[in-house]
């Protein structure tokens, strides 16, 4: 049979997007598109029905996700994505609010609040599309710019240490850690998924290329080399040092190390529990409607 | 769950401090969030809502800072709570991007500014009322603002209901601007019963989440469209990106055009509704003294002096400083014959005086630190006198 004149009317995803928005704006090769496909997915998949979730980002090529999905969906200011979802998610705290960004919107202009939010543990879950750089405004250097690499602001080379994310996210409370990579789709719906089934402060990195503004002037050539670099330089290990969990791209001898890293409970942040008898206070999430277990 | 339970609506007569008197002016409103840091002179209406608002079953948050506290009321009201902080100069000024998101994706919300002396960190435990403009144009681009004045602990209550009904019907950030010695001012306060506290709905679609066609950001005649919260169903996007009726981005100049213009007309045609001013002796007054705050408590006393000097004095006192009275200036030119405008500062809203007559318009300013005395406004007001 011959499939070459098969075209498709319509996609099995196309209800969770906004086709009418298509085309994106992102690069070809961008590692943004799997990952919003993942996420999409994974909403599905979590039987929380899709007017129960919320996504929030800031500003920055991952902050277009949210205008791509059919779903409630808020595009704020640079940086403040998560405190904006903060009190979306205490007003309503029966909804599963998603932020979705980039390193530089949460780490850089909206670090504070990503310390803040973990340390509460509000529920809410905090996807990380990290690609090195400044991409919407054309490959600057960002917090997670590993030493040495180049950037339109860093034109001799990054000197300033980056941020270990993993291992920032867990020390300021976050009780769900993963990283993988927007090659490691099947893995990073799995993640998504954990992290919406489970209460309080999720975190989930995703490496993700940006051939335009870190490939290229880093000699790593374009997405299907980044992507290749993926496949034979990442190890899965979840149970790796937090510490050891730093990044450098152009270190051939250097593994990546992916995985689940940190599943923990912890009291949810609840504004009210004080006002609540003590053997009711860690419940409440639970009371509100949340699965427990995922 | 069980949380204590207390009334929202402290119905009575009170001795309350101003910024106690917003603290329950909000809850008998019906605000159910409060996100905030704290800031001197302005403290005291997050303590009293620490305690308070728990008690009612609404949410209290300290924020990690003021950038923070005003994302977290916009995204609070987005999902249907009725929101609220409060700061001063400094905090002020850490809010005014998110100032402009509120507008832009027009997110009801109220911002308590009490003002201390500044720039920067300037006085902070003294009155300042420096931030007039900083109120209405401190967040980048274009759009309208709607600012009342209150001059006394009751107004402090009276005015924060206001505030959220009128940040409801247009679908606004309101700024309730008082000043550090009206909020640390205690007065008796009246608190009327609940079904007396005034209470506008926030406009609501009339279309069901499954219908097909409907435009989350199409506005109806009053330029105003139905608002939509988090979890209905509706899936909208809302964005600070210019964006058209859909909510969908769309980076064009006419549409740019056609969104702000729709913003800034939605308060600009209702001008005439929102405007509030209280007169004392305008009559047959031939010099009016404009003065706001506690200012003018300071400058009807210099009236009443005038008065009794055998001086045609009277008093107007913007309530709403945005949008300003100035029709109303520009009526009263017609038959007086100056006009003296008493501040806090080294001369902001004369300038907005000006734009309505020709008149002299004579200042008494002050950098702020200590209330204006009536002396330094009567001396004026004979100067203007001739």
């Amino acid at each position: 049979m011959s499939t070459s004149t098969f075209i498709a009317e319509r996609h099995p995803s196309d209800p969770l997007f906004r086709a009418d928005r298509l085309p994106h704006i992102w690069c070809p090769g961008c590692g943004i598109g799997p990952a919003m496909h993942a996420y999409a997915q994974a909403m599905v998949e979590s039987e929380i029905p899709l007017a129960r979730h919320v996504c929030v980002s800031g500003i920055g090529c991952t902050g277009r996700v949210p205008g791509y999905l059919n779903m409630d969906s808020y595009h704020t200011t640079h940086g403040r994505a998560i405190p904006f979802a903060t009190a979306i998610a205490i007003v309503k705290p029966e909804l599963e609010v998603t932020v979705y960004s980039g390193d530089g919107d949460l780490f850089a202009i909206g670090g504070n609040h990503f310390i803040h939010a973990a340390r509460r543990n509000v529920d809410l879950n905090v996807i990380c599309i990290n690609n090195f750089n400044y991409g919407m405004t054309g490959g600057q250097v960002g917090p997670t710019t590993p030493m040495g690499a180049r950037a339109t602001t860093a034109p001799f080379g990054n000197y300033e240490q980056p941020f270990n994310l993993p291992y920032l996210a867990a020390a300021t409370g976050a009780v769900f850690v993963a990283r993988w990579t927007s090659l490691h789709l099947r893995q990073l719906k799995q993640a998504f998924l954990r992290a919406m089934k489970k209460r309080g402060f999720t975190f989930v990195e995703v490496l993700a290329p940006c051939p335009v503004g870190f490939g290229r002037p880093n000699d790593i050539g374009d997405a299907m080399e980044e992507m290749t670099l993926y496949r034979e330089r990442c190890v899965v290990d979840a149970s790796a040092r937090l510490d050891s969990l730093d990044i450098d791209l152009r270190d051939k001898e250097r593994p990546i190390t992916l995985g689940n890293f940190v599943d923990i409970e912890r009291p949810v942040f609840d504004p009210l529990a004080m006002m609540r008898p003590a053997g009711e206070r860690e419940n409440h999430a639970a009371l509100a409607g949340k699965t427990q277990e995922g | 769950m069980t949380v204590a339970r207390a009334d929202a609506v402290l119905t009575g007569q009170h001795f309350f401090l101003g910024d106690h008197a917003f603290a329950e002016g909000a809850l008998a409103a019906g605000c159910r969030f409060f996100g905030g840091y704290p800031i001197t002179p302005s403290t005291e209406v997050a303590e009293r809502l620490a305690r308070r608002l728990p008690e009612v079953g609404g949410i209290f948050v300290q924020m990690e800072d003021e950038l923070a506290s005003m994302a977290a009321i916009v995204g609070a009201s987005v999902a249907g709570a009725r929101a609220m902080t409060a700061t001063s100069g400094p905090g002020f000024s850490l809010m005014m991007e998110n100032l402009g998101l509120a507008a832009m994706m027009e997110v009801p919300c109220v911002v308590v500014n009490v003002q201390r002396g500044g720039p920067s960190t300037g006085l902070p435990t003294l009155v300042g009322q420096a931030d007039v403009m900083q109120a209405r144009w401190g967040s980048h681009g274009d759009y309208e603002i709607v600012a009342y004045s209150p001059a006394s602990p009751q107004e402090c209550f009276d005015l924060t209901v206001k505030a959220f009904n009128t940040a409801d019907q247009f679908r606004i950030p309101v700024l309730l601007m008082a000043d550090e010695v009206v909020a640390h001012m205690t007065e008796r306060v009246t608190i009327p019963p609940p079904e007396a506290i005034p209470h506008v709905e926030r406009k609501r679609p009339g279309q069901g989440p499954g219908d097909n066609g409907f435009l989350p950001f199409k506005a109806d005649d009053d330029l105003i469209p139905p608002m939509v919260h988090a979890g209905e169903g509706y899936r909208v996007h809302f964005t600070g990106l210019t964006h058209d009726e859909r909510g969908y981005p769309v980076l064009t100049g006419p549409a740019h055009d056609r969104l702000v213009r729709r913003l800034v007309d939605k308060i600009r045609l209702k001008a005439w509704q929102i405007v509030e001013y209280e007169e004392y002796r305008v009559e047959d007054a031939r010099v009016v003294v404009i003065a706001y705050g506690s200012t003018a408590r300071s400058a009807r006393r210099a009236v009443t002096l005038a008065r009794e000097q055998g001086i045609p004095a009277g008093l107007l006192r913007p309530i709403t400083l945005w949008p300003f009275p100035g029709e109303r200036v520009r009526k009263l030119a017609e038959r007086v014959s100056a006009f003296v405008v008493p501040e806090l500062n080294l001369g902001q809203l004369s300038r907005e005086v000006e734009r309505f007559t020709s008149l002299p318009v004579l200042g008494v300013n002050h950098a702020g630190g200590a209330m204006m005395p009536p002396e330094p406004i009567l001396d004026v007001i004979r100067e203007a006198r001739g």
